[in-house]
């Protein structure tokens, strides 16, 4: 087995935990770690895509390469947006779920 | 088996182990501290897929960054952690959630065993290229030349990001500045921390940005390293956050998307189409868009991580 496709099955197993997490885990800012652990799988599955398209002397097809750093960068700043509702979600109603009832 | 394959078997191993443990673990505090260890281990992997571009931008934003941004956030929601009870799902709930996500992941491995070979890539047409755009880094290349316009929108992508998490401050702190003063003690080992690290750190994050356009490195992990040093002299009392009514931070803000816009939308007269570059000025002119874009990208994750105003604005 190559190391692509061993980092490739790796990524399937990341997805698969993160969206596990994603529905079990009732806090929010779990929700929010697991959906960067889907987030971490996903670009690695890009990477590994990338890998296997070596050529022309470069280690790896820089085309997804870039695509990962702008997924990267995006991101952070969407976890950045979704924790800052978070925190003015604690600050109006001294906590954070995600219960509709009350 | 090659020592290559022993390493890349214990790492993936690793990856995967360090990540069920944030998903297990019951302490949110501890469950980020294991994302942070998750995304440096990842950042190996990147290196070992040949991405070194990948694996700076993996460490420095994907653990270093977002890593303290749920820490701080976990600290806060600290008493919020204890669960009242019927919040927690039912045990029918998690096994149902397991089976899925135990079919998504086959799914994606077979997925992965099944993928066409030889593999479709575009490296080829990077490569022959490369030479008409002044860089030697392909990934530079592809980020500031060939899909130009994917940057040019992240950099909207992260203002807008920043505008939304500003627009959540109450009316009476609007314009102020964001996150609590921070003061540390002064003869204190975060203050010397600091006093050292931070002058080194922004001369390593202006070569990782410089280096770029040849090596691994550019203008994303350059700024991510900016930010950071910013954070860290907000935190050790060094420097205040800025009230975000500064017009001078937000011409900041703006400078990058904007010099990138007008250098795109001057690539119709120059060269006949949107962000073209005429080839004997494309280096130049690639540059002249990087630094402004680095500047703004360091000011809007530093800003990022501070969250909303929530001091008043000092009449």
């Amino acid at each position: 087995m190559s190391a692509a496709t061993l980092y490739g099955l790796c990524s399937a197993v990341l997805v698969g935990l993160g969206l596990f997490g994603l529905i079990v885990h009732p806090q929010p800012l779990r929700k929010i770690l697991a959906f960067n652990l889907i987030g971490g799988g996903v670009f690695l599955l890009f990477g590994v895509v990338a890998r296997r398209g070596a050529a022309a002397g470069f280690g790896g097809d820089p085309v997804p390469q870039a695509l990962v750093i702008t997924g990267i960068v995006v991101a952070f700043s969407a976890t950045a947006l979704a924790v800052a509702l978070l925190l003015r979600l604690f600050q109006e109603t001294e906590q954070a779920t995600l219960r509709l009832d009350e | 088996m090659t020592i290559a394959l022993v390493f890349d078997i214990g790492l993936a191993v690793l990856v995967v182990t360090v990540a069920s443990w944030t998903i297990a673990a019951r302490d949110t505090f501890a469950a980020v501290i294991g994302f942070v260890a998750f995304g440096l281990l990842l950042a190996l992997v990147w290196v070992r897929l040949a991405a070194p571009d990948v694996a700076l931008t993996e460490a420095a934003i994907g653990s270093g960054v977002t890593g303290g941004l749920l820490l701080g956030a976990s600290t806060r929601l600290r008493h919020t952690e204890k669960l009242p009870a019927g919040e927690k799902p039912g045990r029918t709930l998690r096994l149902a959630a397991a089976v899925l996500c135990a079919l998504v992941s086959a799914g994606l491995a077979a997925i992965v065993l099944l993928l066409p070979e030889p593999a479709p890539t575009l490296a080829p047409q990077a490569a022959a290229n490369i030479a008409a755009t002044g860089l030697g880094n392909p990934v530079t290349a592809v980020l500031m030349a060939y899909r130009a316009i994917d940057t040019l929108l992240e950099t909207v992508v992260l203002l807008l990001a920043l505008l939304g998490i500003w627009s959540l401050a109450p009316d009476r702190v609007w314009g102020g500045s964001p996150g609590l003063r921070h003061h540390a003690d002064p003869d204190g080992v975060l203050t010397f921390a600091a006093q050292l690290l931070v002058p080194v750190g922004m001369l390593v994050g202006i070569h990782i940005f410089w280096v770029g356009s040849d090596a691994p490195g550019g203008e994303f992990q350059g700024a991510t390293i900016l930010a950071a040093m910013w954070i860290l002299a907000t935190m050790a009392g060094l420097v205040d956050a800025p009230p975000v009514s500064r017009r001078w931070l937000r011409l900041l803000l703006v400078a990058g998307p904007a010099v990138f816009l007008a250098i795109g939308l001057a690539g119709y007269a120059m060269a006949g189409a949107f962000l073209a570059y005429p080839a004997p000025y494309a280096k130049l002119l690639i540059l002249t868009i990087e630094i402004p874009v680095t500047l703004s990208i360091a000011t809007t994750l530093a800003l990022l991580v501070a969250g909303p105003p929530e001091r008043a604005p000092q009449q």
